[in-house]
């Protein structure tokens, strides 16, 4: 296993590191008002604007023209919901204003999967157990290998492919992930509470398809088929781009993975220290930001999940600041790229092995006889140092 | 709502979906929400330096009330939305309501409300509650005893009276008490009102005069044990009227509505940890400290009204552990008894089902 980017830190160093991040988010919390209530109405308001007048342009969507500007509008109104709005609001970033109408116990999202059950699996599995193999199912979704220290299996070979089908339906891989399958097959999961789930999803789903599929086609009269068409493309682009994210916030190349016993008396500082080591940034203007839900600033977001989400790039560079002066990685970069590491790294751990190399500060080292799972086998027989993924080098 | 209506809103819903019909009124005027009413503020007049009438045009039509009763305020201060109960000191069927709100120096709403709020802003309306009544046929002989901002329920019953039964206020009697003659809300048309109706107006300025006592006020009203009574004012005073009806009075002649704050009993509070079941939020909450309050502080959504424990609009039932009644020192340990979360303190560990 490689060496932690914060082997270097004291105890109490760690603990310095978490204290003047707890001061951060106490001047947040301390300073939010008036201007930050008027932030998320104005979204929220922007939001339906976007997809009344998408879903009314697509009345006409038999015009080429309104199809593309339809079909636009409603891809950027509905990924504006599911990212700024929904997931920000579902982690209860705006329960302070206590406004019935933007609170994460009574919002309802444009999504595939309630927001009951989206809430247990993320805001409390994913976000307590950040990148902890074993704990975090977001680690690969129960069906990717997207860290070396997770077993190969043959189906794995199939995941640079299956990503890409996944990236496609991401709201419906959601909705099925979080009724935990793997669980039920392992029998750590009753059937009936599943079966329970998978009729609430269908409850909801059935309302989300034919909102789409049927109801706004057939209000289109003859143009029935192209608003159809437009509005399935306005979800394939939420699911792309959402998917590419997410994707980006813990699985880029110098993001870190847990071993379980890392959570054992974890203290605070400990506990941001992971946050941070297993979360990447991406850069980006200000537009970009929003419509990734500022999840490109997916450090802030876990270190402060409950910090509402205009503030991260207020607070960035005082992170990034700290962690400079801890000697700590900040890892950030553009879609394109940090994307570009993602896939090839589920490329690369689609065939076994990929752990980092041994005595990783010595690339031209020849490999060593290591443990005995049988992964390391493989990695004697990798043709060069030069194809080990980044990692090796941390 | 008809049955037509209720049709084509979950109709429409189904374009909608997730979110309601509402949703989007609400979001082109905040006025259209019926998920949460809203009221616009649509005149203002200053009672006294520190006492100013709000005029409130409510989004969905006119509310029903009746003359005494009171209506939750919702206002947004600094992002926050904080709830208020307010007495309606406007008469019934109108278009417009009327609240009338004293400032209280350091409160976090009340200040607001009173001084800045101006035409124009809209605040949310919880419907009419309260038991503060008067009882059809309206006896005769009424007596109101009333300080400070207590004038405001009876103020709506007068006003209620002097246009549909005057008749019934000839011969009753107002006690009303404040600290001088410049605090008197609503003081030109009272004494307007006792020179029309033959009510008959008692002023006591405590500045002068002191405390309103029992004594005082038999002295005045020598027939006091005639009347039925509705008092109103601080809880040293109620608490005074109580104890004297029930020593030389029939109680049940006297009706009584507190505007208090929960002020903790001296006792044996020991606060602890409260745990709300249905959004799982849990914080600890001091001896004198409301589980609502502690709970809303910890980022939980709780039903709120009156903050005061008379609406029991944010009533929940009791799981585990007990709660102390914060206006009696009753601890309360019955598992499945519901419990007012607004005058309620932890007495050691406490689950609510809210």
């Amino acid at each position: 296993m490689s060496t932690s980017a914060a082997a270097h830190l004291t105890d109490e160093q760690i603990e310095a590191f978490g204290a003047e991040l707890d001061a951060i988010r106490a001047e947040v919390v301390g300073s939010l008002g008036e201007e930050d209530a008027a932030y998320i109405r104005r979204v929220v308001t922007v939001q339906r604007g976007l997809e009344a007048g998408g879903r009314g342009l697509l009345l006409f969507s038999g015009f080429p023209p309104a199809w593309l500007a339809g079909t636009a509008t409603l891809a950027v109104a509905k990924i504006l919901e599911n990212m700024e709005l929904g997931h920000n609001i579902l982690h209860g970033q705006w329960d302070w204003m206590r406004d019935p109408e933007i609170h994460s116990t009574t919002w309802e999202w444009d999504h595939a999967s309630p927001a009951e059950f989206w809430k247990k699996s993320h805001n409390f599995e994913h976000h307590t157990f950040t990148n902890v193999r074993g704990k975090d199912r977001d680690l690969g979704y129960a069906i990717m290998r997207v860290t070396p220290e997770q077993p190969w299996k043959p189906i794995y070979l199939l995941q640079p492919l299956y990503n890409m089908g996944l990236a496609a339906i991401f709201e419906w891989g959601i909705a099925i992930y979080d009724i935990e399958l793997e669980k039920v097959a392992e029998g750590t999961k009753p059937w009936s509470a599943a079966r329970s789930q998978i009729g609430a999803i269908w409850r909801k789903a059935r309302k989300q398809l034919a909102k789409d599929y049927v109801l706004f086609p057939l209000l289109s009269g003859p143009n029935a088929l192209s608003t159809l068409t437009a509005n399935a493309t306005a979800n394939l682009v939420r699911n792309v781009w959402s998917h590419a994210v997410i994707f980006c916030g813990h699985f880029p190349d110098g993001t870190e993975t847990f071993d379980e016993s890392r959570l054992d008396g974890e203290t605070r500082g400990q506990w941001y220290l992971r946050q941070l080591l297993g979360s990447a940034n991406l850069t980006g203007g200000p537009v970009f930001h929003i419509m990734t839900g500022n999840l490109s600033h997916q450090i802030e977001h876990h270190l402060f999940p409950d910090v509402p989400s205009n503030h991260y790039a207020r607070i960035a560079p005082r992170v990034r600041e700290i962690c400079e002066r801890y000697g700590l990685p900040y890892t950030a970069g553009s879609l394109p790229k940090q994307y570009g590491t993602v896939l090839r790294k589920l490329a690369r751990l689609a065939l076994p092995g990929g752990g980092p190399a041994p005595q990783a500060p010595q690339p031209v080292a020849p490999p060593r006889p290591v443990p005995t799972d049988g992964i390391d086998t493989v990695i004697v027989r990798l043709p060069a140092p030069d194809r080990q993924p980044a990692r090796a080098s941390s | 709502m008809g049955t037509f209506g209720r049709r084509v809103q979950t109709a429409v819903g189904w374009f909608t979906t997730p979110l309601l019909p509402t949703d989007f009124l609400g979001t082109l005027n905040p006025m259209w929400s019926t998920r949460e009413p809203r009221a616009r503020v649509v005149g203002l007049r200053r009672e006294t330096a520190d006492t100013t009438t709000l005029l409130l045009r409510p989004g969905a039509g006119p509310v029903a009330h009746r003359p005494g009763q009171f209506i939750g305020l919702g206002v947004q201060v600094a992002g926050v939305w904080h709830w208020r109960t307010y007495s309606i000191t406007s008469r019934p069927g109108g278009e417009l309501l009327e609240v009338t709100v004293t400032a209280v120096p350091g409160g976090a709403v009340s200040p607001v409300l009173a001084h800045g709020t101006p035409v124009g802003t809209v605040l949310r309306l919880a419907p009419p509650a309260g038991e503060f009544v008067l009882p059809e046929p309206t006896p005769e002989k009424l007596l109101f005893v009333t300080a400070g901002s207590g004038i405001t329920p009876v103020m709506g019953m007068l006003r209620e009276l002097a246009a549909t039964n005057p008749r019934a206020l000839a011969g009753s009697v107002l006690v009303h008490c404040d600290r001088t003659p410049a605090d008197l809300v609503f003081g030109l048309e009272l004494r307007a009102l006792a020179a029309s109706t033959g009510l008959r107006l008692v002023e006591r300025h405590t500045a002068r005069e002191g405390r309103l006592t029992p004594d005082a006020l038999t002295d005045e009203v020598p027939d006091w044990a005639a009347r039925q009574t509705w008092a109103c004012g601080p809880g040293g005073l109620l608490d005074d009227l109580a104890a004297h009806w029930d020593r030389a009075g029939d109680v049940g002649a006297l009706h009584i509505e507190r505007f208090r704050p929960p002020t903790p009993v001296d006792g044996e509070g020991t606060g602890g940890r409260v745990r709300f079941t249905s959004s799982a939020v849990e914080t600890d909450a001091g001896p004198d400290t409301p589980v609502l309050v502690a709970g809303e502080a910890a980022g939980a959504l709780l039903p709120n009204g009156c903050r005061m424990g008379i609406c029991h609009t944010c009533v929940g039932r009791l799981r585990t552990g007990a709660v102390r009644n914060l206006h009696t020192g009753e601890v309360h340990d019955t598992p499945g008894e519901p419990v007012r979360t607004c005058v309620s303190a932890a007495a050691g560990d406490v689950e609510i089902e809210l």
